[in-house]
């Protein structure tokens, strides 16, 4: 099962060896891994996108909370959630596929961002669903290269 | 006033109330080492970083308070790893200050440099590089303060030179806050009342026992909890000496060189309080058949223990001390409504049959060999049951742990989560440290000794009367008894028989030395070990083939014992 853990850090050298420590030295599973800082001067957040069954993800989720340096942990998978990743993908675009590959930009709501001979690379931000639907549609016409941020989430408001 | 890094850092160690430190000096510590002689405790200069931290955690499983350990820069951290990881397995307070070089050199491979706070991220509680003065008192204060709170264990700091060279003013910070740190102490009402009322209802209850008790000092809130209401007890290796050794009530320890008593009572309980246990592989044997019949209810500090290994019916994150001090109060009022004498007494009359019919026992040796038992029920008798017993690791420890009947917690020094072998001696050394009048002994293996024997030369400094006793079989035994039993009996190289004169080795570092090889020499030899003053070895030739009894192999389950 696919858990997204959403975690604030004290922002301080080694927080990220030591969470990303935590996970390599236990043997737990890590997809993902994304930290940035927050408004707050002092504290990071963490998106971790981790999979194993109920038990697993029960000691991940106490052993991060162990840690002396983190500050709170919360799995998503509890709570209504918005989840966003950020990917660059190149894709080989001859002028016979380009017309296609274009449309399919266009339904996806996704940029293209640069523009060769036989190329292009094209900007799409979305939820793990539609990020995979994409690269499996593009797949076809040869992927050639593909960065990905990793996910970035947060809890959604409370709707009354 | 301003004051250097290394006054800042003496100061601290002062405000703290350390009153001993273990420590040996380098380059990057240099500094520190200047100011010492400027304060009013005590460093013991020991003659491998390893022996210091193991001498540190010794003192803090005999006391109770933090230990603490000052060693430099790069070979010197890296030498109290393995004393670092073993204080972390077993959850033992101490705090470990290591130089650093220089801040602007760090990261450039400078002269004895290495990073050692990556390197002890996995094995420490937390830790620290202190990279600004102004950091150092909190730093230093926190480091303390995560130690000996919560679930104890080891923390360290890292203090480059340059900081501990540079002035700055000194303020002790009275309070310490860490947002990110808040163990979680009381129980929760609603859990103690189930457990109040699973134990009402139980015929068969059992307590398990772990070394939370003892660092939460729990100890007579455990012993009230089994005698009022006449519950049987038994204890891992770390939780020996929480309970009486010698009460009726007493199985044992449990797990593979657990008494049949214990681990049939385990197999057949069907409420079992686990308090401060974490289900460890050496208890549990096989997991799932452990406790088959049992509501298992479990009390822990820490959550991460809580369902890692055993699926558990009741947990209950908390102190020790203050769950059963919860669970008391919540009891007491109505003790009197049920007949605990009578309500448990078949169950009670069951395993103590266990215990009459399958105690801990030893073949007659029929050849003229010592048996290794007979040495440490001798020491037993002989100290009265009222010393403080270190142990190295593997045959040894088992013994220890099975045939010395241990009254009171803290007088049971043992490596139990990592098991390290060299662990017993500079422990001991610790523990004297802090009870200079008490008998400390080390029950030793020929191999273990060889790992930090050169420590004599700290005990005969400090005039530390450590007896070692050395329970020789010429074997790395409790591998040879694995080889014998599931290897078929290739004994590839666990053959020790090459080995030094150990009562001439004693006697070239000024300390006594004393060899045992029949069995009436025994026991005036031991009385007059233990009572000349001075920092003792003691060869015991042992039986070379003797194994410990009762044995679980891995992965079996514990009812599947083999016995003597
Ligand atoms: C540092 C370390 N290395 C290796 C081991 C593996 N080991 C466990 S018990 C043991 C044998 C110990 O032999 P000895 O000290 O002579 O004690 P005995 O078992 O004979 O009492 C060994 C090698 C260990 N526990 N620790």
């Amino acid at each position: 099962m696919r858990h997204t853990l959403s975690v604030t850090v004290e922002n301080e050298p080694g927080v990220l060896s030591r969470v990303a420590g935590l996970f390599s030295g236990r043997g737990f599973n890590i997809e993902s891994l994304n930290v940035a800082p927050t408004l707050e001067e002092g504290v990071s957040h963490m998106t971790i996108i981790t999979n194993g069954d109920e038990h697993i993800v029960e000691q991940i989720v106490k052993q991060l909370r162990k840690l002396v340096t983190v500050i709170k942990v919360v799995d998503l998978i509890e709570h209504s959630s918005v989840e966003r990743e950020m990917v660059l993908i190149k894709v080989n675009a001859e002028d016979a596929k380009r017309a296609e590959i274009l449309r399919i930009v266009d339904i996806f709501r996704c940029k293209v961002v640069d523009v060769s001979v036989d190329e292009l690379s094209i900007e799409v931000t979305g939820d793990h669903g539609k990020i995979e639907a994409l690269i499996n549609l593009l797949g076809r016409f040869g992927i050639k290269e593909v960065a990905r941020t990793g996910t970035v989430a947060m809890k959604r408001a409370l709707q009354v | 006033m301003e004051l250097t890094g290394a006054q800042i850092f003496l100061e601290c160690l002062k405000k703290e109330g350390v009153d001993v430190v273990f420590g040996f000096p380098g380059g990057a510590v240099i500094d520190i080492y200047d100011e010492l002689p400027n304060y009013p405790f005590k460093h013991i200069l020991v003659r491998h970083e390893q022996g210091a931290i193991h001498a540190a955690d010794g003192y803090a499983r005999a006391t109770g308070d933090v230990g603490v350990c000052l060693v430099t820069s790069g070979p010197g951290a890296t030498n109290t790893v393995t004393g670092i990881a073993t204080a972390y397995m077993d959850s033992i307070p101490v705090v470990i200050f290591t130089g650093q070089v220089p801040t602007p050199l760090i990261g450039n491979d400078a002269f004895q440099e290495v990073d050692i706070v990556g390197i002890t991220r996995p094995c420490t509680k937390h830790n620290y590089l202190v990279k600004d003065i102004k950091d150092l008192a909190y730093t230093v204060r926190q480091a303390f303060y995560l130690a000996r709170t919560g679930r104890p264990g080891p923390v360290l700091v890292d203090l480059p030179k340059d900081i501990m060279q540079q002035k700055f003013e000194f303020e002790w910070p009275e309070d310490v806050s860490l947002r990110s740190y808040s163990p979680n102490l009381t129980p929760h009402a609603r859990q103690i009342k189930k457990v109040a009322k699973l134990i009402e209802g139980a015929e068969r209850p059992l307590i398990y026992a772990g070394g939370g008790v003892i660092s939460s000092g729990a100890e007579d809130e455990l012993t009230w909890l089994a005698k009022s209401l006449n519950i049987p007890v038994t204890a891992t290796l770390m939780g020996l000496g929480a309970f009486p050794g010698d009460d009726p009530l007493w199985l044992g320890m449990l797990g593979m060189h657990g008494t049949y008593a214990a681990n049939m009572a385990i197999n057949n309980a069907d409420l079992v309080l686990a308090i401060g246990a974490r289900f460890d592989d050496r208890v549990t044997g096989k997991v799932s058949t452990f406790a088959p019949k049992a509501t298992l209810v479990h009390i822990d500090i820490d959550p991460t223990s809580i369902q890692k290994n055993v699926a558990v019916h009741v947990p209950l994150v908390a102190d020790c001390k203050s769950a059963l001090s919860a669970l008391k109060s919540e009891m007491e009022p109505n003790l009197d409504s049920i007949d605990w004498e009578v309500a448990h007494a078949v169950w009670v009359r069951q395993v103590q049959e266990w215990s009459e019919t399958h105690p801990l026992r030893y073949k007659k040796s029929d050849t003229d060999y010592i048996k290794p038992q007979r040495v440490v029920e001798k020491v037993y008798e002989i100290s009265k049951g009222e010393a403080i017993v270190a142990t190295e690791v593997g045959q040894n420890q088992m013994w220890a742990a099975q045939f010395y009947k241990f009254k009171r917690s803290k007088s049971f020094l043992s490596s139990g989560g990592l098991g390290t072998m060299g662990f017993g001696f500079p422990a001991a050394i610790g523990a004297q440290m802090a009870f200079p009048d008490k008998l400390v002994v080390n029950i030793a293996g020929d191999g273990s000794i060889q790992m930090n024997i050169q420590e004599m030369m700290t005990a005969v400094c400090n005039n530390l009367p450590v007896k070692i006793v050395i329970l020789n079989n010429g074997y790395l035994g409790m591998v040879r008894q694995w080889q014998e039993l599931f290897y078929n009996c290739n004994y590839s190289e666990t053959c020790m028989d090459a080995q030094p004169d150990f009562v001439k080795l004693a006697e070239a570092y000024g300390a006594a030395g004393y060899r045992v090889t029949e069995e009436k020499d025994l026991e005036p030899i031991l009385k007059e070990a233990f009572s000349n003053g001075k920092p003792t070895i003691i060869d015991v030739r042992v039986d070379p083939e003797e194994n410990v009894y009762p044995m679980v192999p891995a992965g079996a389950s514990l009812t599947e014992m083999l016995l003597v």
